[in-house]
């Protein structure tokens, strides 16, 4: 069974990069490539009744709309292109979904771009590549 | 300049210009909303003939006591597995971004997490005394099993329309289960209801909020007119629901869960700062709750004033929760029931029971040293150190230990005051739009007369604001426990079969 490469996916283009760069590594090693969306999300936020009615609603839109803007262009990009492609838009923590999406599919990798904050901006607001480089089970490539 | 001087001067201003014609307007709309409201409020606290116990009273406390032995004490069997429900332990992971038990359970507090709790709790032990605190805590624990019964319900009967919003509450269990169940009646109480609820979010749930805010902000800041507070406090909520200005309910649904905890926090400090008044606090309290040591009444006033307050604060059986409660995210209805009887808990067993405790430990009601019984005022009620009532009585409490307060409770009375007006004014909103149907304009229609209202509250006295916010909230009540005493089979059924489940395994847990 070929190895599965988990790429961190959110539409920007420092994303891009770490896909064409997963991709190339994909092809090289006859890996397949498993795109993680994540859509952050705490079911310990608060929300005013309105919003709770709407939940359901807004749900529906915001996964279409991901489907639609981040997922559908990747395919577009790489299909038929040698590597065979698979793609999950999940609901959560950033890092801790990647993780868990990585472990289920058995991944050999783990491989994010990285908005290139760095000092105050990231001290307060965390990054997703940092963060994912200190917990990931699995290698973790980081690309510039 | 910054705006907060500026709105101050302005005030300020508008309080010299118009003081002797203020003071008017505020007399003549509390005296005409006094004799309009009268008969309703007599009604409903009508006395048991013979006696001096309002029917209203033993309606709630029999149905809670019913539903607590009807359910086997389920509110004291299930706590643990509600815990784990609400820290989502039980959640399917592909459910993620939908309503969380959670979500659903801090929404529905910050409605009746309000001035309930701060001001009402008050209103008992100013007229009941000590004792009337454990008849609160027992009517809290009581109708955890009430508000069980009626979230299972919401969930299950919920109304799910093709754009995916939800709408439940009482309602729908009460057209709908009434017709699985083959009752008559249903569509009858469901408008009964609606009626009442409007009421109800036009009085406790918003008359009461903006009266009891403008006496805190009075207190601290000096006497000025309540049409004041009234006109600001409108303008806000009128920019929220009628302006769509998220923004500021979305910040105050995450403010308000802080300051409940700064709340009951500073009240543990001052508790453990008296800590060794603790031990006559409680002992004040149980005498009070069985001899009725000289409030007016006695024990039966005690008691009165407990189980009323409690009711007022928690909700616990007139329907408001399970509106709010109906959207989460479940395939068993039973399992939000298990996670909004921890509703009354926290609001009623914990933070009520803290403001009745500093009250009482840092001595506010005055004591005869003779006796040993209550300083009586020519109202009946009891006299307090500084004549402060309500809302003031609380806040003169929490200053006597630590003086600053009266400033960190002029921010919380103002946010619980507006998170509570917002959730009534959906609850309203619901049951208005299930009376006259949805569209834009009998939205707008309910929501500019909910504004209005909020300005006469801000001006009535504290009497006649107080009797009709209960009389409304008890009419929901009245229909609503009606309605569950038909309906409770139905929720015994989904409780037995869940325990089963869960005891087999079938029922998963993810975390």
């Amino acid at each position: 069974m070929p190895d599965t490469i988990v790429v961190a996916c959110d539409g920007s283009e420092a994303a891009g990069r770490a896909l064409d760069f997963a991709h190339k590594r994909a092809k090289q090693q006859g890996a397949s490539l498993l795109v993680v969306h994540v859509l952050e999300w705490s079911p310990y936020s608060f929300l005013t009744p309105e919003e709770i009615a709407e939940r359901h609603a807004r749900r529906t839109e915001e996964l279409a709309r991901a489907e639609e803007h981040v997922i559908a262009p990747i395919i577009a990009a790489y299909a038929d292109k040698g590597v065979s492609i698979t793609t999950s838009v999940k609901y959560g923590h950033v890092v801790e979904t990647l993780v868990a999406e990585a472990e289920k599919a058995g991944a050999a990798e783990i491989i994010s771009g990285r908005t290139g904050n760095s000092g105050v901006m990231s001290r307060m607001f965390g990054s997703v590549a940092g963060t994912l480089a200190q917990v990931s089970p699995v290698p973790c490539t980081i690309v510039p | 300049m910054s705006i907060t001087p500026r709105v101050l001067a302005t005030l300020a201003a508008m309080t010299a210009a118009s003081g002797a014609q203020a003071q008017s307007i505020d007399e003549t709309v509390n005296q005409i909303f006094a004799s309009s409201t009268g008969w309703f409020v007599n009604f409903i606290f009508a006395p048991i003939p013979g006696t001096s116990f309002p029917w209203i009273v033993a309606w709630l406390v029999i149905a809670a006591s019913l539903f607590t032995v009807y359910f086997g004490f389920v509110q004291f069997r299930v706590i643990r597995h509600s815990l784990h429900i609400v820290s989502g332990k039980y959640s399917d992971p592909n459910d993620a971004g939908e309503v969380s038990h959670f979500q659903a359970l801090a929404t529905a507090l910050s409605g009746t997490v309000g001035l309930g709790n701060i001001a009402g709790v008050a209103v008992a032990v100013g007229i009941g005394g000590a004792g009337a605190t454990f008849w609160m805590i027992l009517a809290g624990l009581l109708g955890m099993a009430s508000k069980f019964t009626e979230c299972t319900l919401g969930v299950k009967y919920r109304n799910e329309y093709a754009d995916g919003t939800v709408s439940g509450g009482p309602m729908y269990y009460m057209t709908k289960g009434f017709a699985e169940r083959g009752v008559p009646g249903g569509k009858f109480l469901a408008v009964l209801f609606a009626i009442f609820c409007v009421l109800g979010s036009l009085g406790g749930g918003n008359m009461f909020q903006a009266n009891q805010a403008h006496e805190q902000l009075a207190g601290v800041f000096g006497q000025y007119p309540g049409w004041i507070t009234g006109l600001i406090f409108a303008g806000i909520v009128f920019a929220v629901i009628v302006g769509g200005l998220k923004s500021i309910a979305q910040v105050t649904e995450k403010v308000v869960p802080f300051m409940g905890v700064l709340y009951v926090g500073t009240a543990l400090v001052i508790l453990l700062m008296n800590f060794q008044h603790i031990g006559p606090a409680f002992g004040q309290i149980i005498d009070g709750a069985f001899t009725g040591a000289g409030v007016a009444g006695g024990v039966v006033g005690a008691l009165i004033q407990g189980f009323k307050r409690a009711a007022f604060s928690n909700e616990a059986g007139v329907g408001s929760a399970a509106i709010a409660h109906s959207a989460v995210r479940t395939k068993e209805p039973i399992t939000e029931g298990f996670v909004s009887l921890l509703e009354p808990f926290i609001d009623t067993v914990v933070i009520c029971t803290m403001t009745a405790l500093v009250i009482i430990i840092t001595g506010q009601l005055m004591i005869d040293p003779a006796t040993g019984d209550y300083v009586l005022n020519e109202a009946g009620k009891i006299a307090t150190l500084d004549g402060s009532s309500g809302v003031g009585l609380t806040s003169a409490a929490f200053a006597s230990a630590l003086p600053w307060f009266p400033y960190v409770l002029v921010v919380a009375v103002l946010l619980f005051a507006f998170s509570t007006m917002i959730s009534w004014s959906y609850y309203g909103l619901k049951a208005w739009t299930y009376m006259f149907g949805e569209g834009r304009n009998q939205e707008l229609s309910f929501k500019i007369i909910f504004c209005v209202f909020i300005v006469i509250g801000a001006s009535a006295n504290l009497g006649p604001v107080i009797d009709f916010s209960d009389a409304a909230i008890f009419a929901m009540a009245v229909v609503n426990i009606t309605a569950l005493y038909f309906l409770m089979p139905i929720v015994k059924r989904e409780l037995t079969s869940y325990l089963s489940r869960l005891r087999s395994g079938e029922i998963k847990r993810y975390h």
